[in-house]
């Protein structure tokens, strides 16, 4: 039965999740460091699991619902961040409808339209909402950033929830939600491993311009982790073969690594630290799916490519 | 009742809509007489930071706001009284037979906890202005009153002055150490005004113009 192979990958995702939580409650034990942010880390892993899990298990459509609010919050982070302009208040307000409707595509299944609302109808649209206010300077750098942030926060994240209409095939019973499983599970956990692996072992800088916490060590070893991790899950819920098992491997921690590094290019330029601080410990949403914002459209279309 | 009605619907929407950062909220005084004072960008700064206090205190929460503006009409009148519980301050002081303050001075003596503005207008979003002194004289009144500076940012790029369209930011809240009277008008307003520099100098915010 294909709810079962879902059930028991989360079942597992809460195991892993609780390991993880008795070993961070041993080294806050034993360490005299100041750990609240990993514990704050911790806790909110939990919050976004039990988020996830619910939506989940209850429906397709309230998991696109829940994209939708993802990509909400992430638009609002990125407007909030970022300088604008008074005279482009509507013009924000026509980038947030766009979600209503690029989620509703998901729902409909269109894809023809999903692939090309906000790179081709969106992207034309908003200069010439823009260009209303009559107000020309700064016109070229606002339109910029406003494609940049619909691009990254709704155009990218909603293909993660494209992955639940693909229906189930004879060789992946799990269907289009093994799949986002698959992706969401091993792009945070990429993103974990990274750090862990860099925490431990990081010596030599890999891009010390744009984020100067990362290493070659903890972007190797999160990438050898991510992809054994591939090639040992990928038979339970998606219908990859060995190869593609292990391209998979490569494409999640490799884009998930760009993903989190052009966040940092951004947050750099502006001089912030997170994007928010709505998730405790972890600073903005943006901070967390940073990564997703490159790996998902990738996967998508990998996954599109080869098996639909 | 309708006051709490009215605010849940508010909660619900500040939460969603907005989303707040909002730093050292237990420094809020929900009991009186207590004087919270902030910068004033727009319509939203009042709902905002009744929102942030429990649905059993509002109705010791008094918002103090223009007479000319939310009493203009009477059903204007009734909803600033009654949902907003709105104390109106006359601005201008035409009439000199009777301290505009009074209705504040009122409020303190029941124990209650005054919101102000004293910027006194919304003006330019995200700008401030200088401060009024009226909320001087409430301190010279009731000294042991704390009053509470708290520093918005953000309200007024949501909804400012002269707009009918909501916009959704993450909106900032900083609210900053009580100041305790200090003896003397000019010595507290300069307190005041330090205090709101240095709650706006926590972090750089996004431009905007």
């Amino acid at each position: 039965m294909n709810l079962d192979t879902i059930h028991w990958a989360l079942v597992g995702i809460w195991g892993l999740l609780a390991l993880a939580s008795l070993i961070v409650y041993a080294i806050s034990k034993r360490s005299d460091k100041n750990m609240t942010e990993l514990v704050q880390r911790t806790q909110s892993w939990w919050v976004m699991v039990a988020i996830f899990t619910v939506a989940f298990l209850v429906s397709n459509t309230i998991s696109i619902i829940v994209f939708a609010l993802i990509s909400f919050l992430a638009l609002k982070e990125f407007f909030s961040m970022i300088p604008t302009r008074r005279a482009d208040r509507r013009v924000l307000f026509w980038a947030y409808l766009s979600i209503p409707v690029q989620y509703f595509w998901v729902y409909d299944s269109y894809y023809g339209m999903f692939a090309v609302f906000i790179p081709v109808y969106m992207f034309l649209f908003l200069p010439f909402a823009s260009l209303l206010s009559q107000q020309t300077d700064g016109f070229l750098k606002s339109v910029g950033t406003f494609n940049w942030g619909l691009m990254l926060c709704v155009f990218s994240i909603s293909h993660a929830a494209f992955l639940l209409i693909l229906p189930a095939t004879p060789d992946n019973s799990a269907g289009g939600a093994g799949l986002l499983l698959f992706l969401i599970f091993l792009t945070q956990f990429n993103d974990v491993a990274q750090y862990t692996w860099g925490k431990m072992f990081g010596k030599r800088k890999i891009i010390p311009g744009v984020s100067p916490n990362k290493t070659w060590e903890g972007f190797l070893g999160g990438v050898g982790t991510t992809f054994f991790l591939s090639i040992l899950i990928a038979p339970l819920v998606t219908p990859f073969d060995i190869i593609h098992a292990a391209a998979a491997g490569l494409i999640i921690p490799v884009a998930g690594f760009v993903g989190d590094v052009t966040v940092s290019a951004l947050k750099r330029d502006l001089g912030v630290k997170d994007t928010g601080s709505l998730i405790p410990g972890h600073g903005g949403i943006l901070d967390r799916i940073d990564s997703l914002t490159f790996t998902a459209p990738l996967f998508f279309h990998f996954t599109r490519y080869f098996y639909y | 009742m309708l006051q709490k009605i009215f605010y849940i619907f508010v909660k619900i929407a500040v939460l969603f809509l907005l989303g707040l950062n909002v730093r050292r909220k237990e420094w809020l005084p929900s009991t009186g007489p207590a004087i919270i004072v902030a910068n004033h960008n727009s319509h939203l700064d009042t709902m905002v930071l009744m929102a942030l206090m429990p649905l059993s205190k509002l109705k010791d929460i008094k918002p103090v706001a223009a007479a000319d503006y939310f009493f203009s009409s009477p059903w204007k009148a009734w909803v600033s009284e009654h949902v907003l519980g709105i104390i109106p301050v006359e601005r201008g002081g035409a009439d000199k037979s009777e301290d505009p303050l009074e209705g504040c001075y009122n409020a303190l003596t029941e124990g209650k906890v005054l919101i102000l503005f004293p910027e006194g207008s919304r003006g330019e979003p995200e700008q401030m202005t200088d401060l009024k002194k009226g909320v001087s004289f409430l301190s010279e009144r009731f000294p042991d009153a704390p009053v509470v500076p708290v520093f918005t940012h953000g309200l007024g790029k949501a909804l400012p002055k002269g707009s009918f369209l909501l916009v959704p930011f993450f909106c900032d809240i900083f609210i900053g150490k009580p100041i305790s009277w200090p003896g003397d008008r000019t010595q507290f307003m300069n307190a005041l005004k330090e205090r709101f520099n240095a709650l706006s100098a926590e972090k750089t915010f996004a431009p905007w113009e």
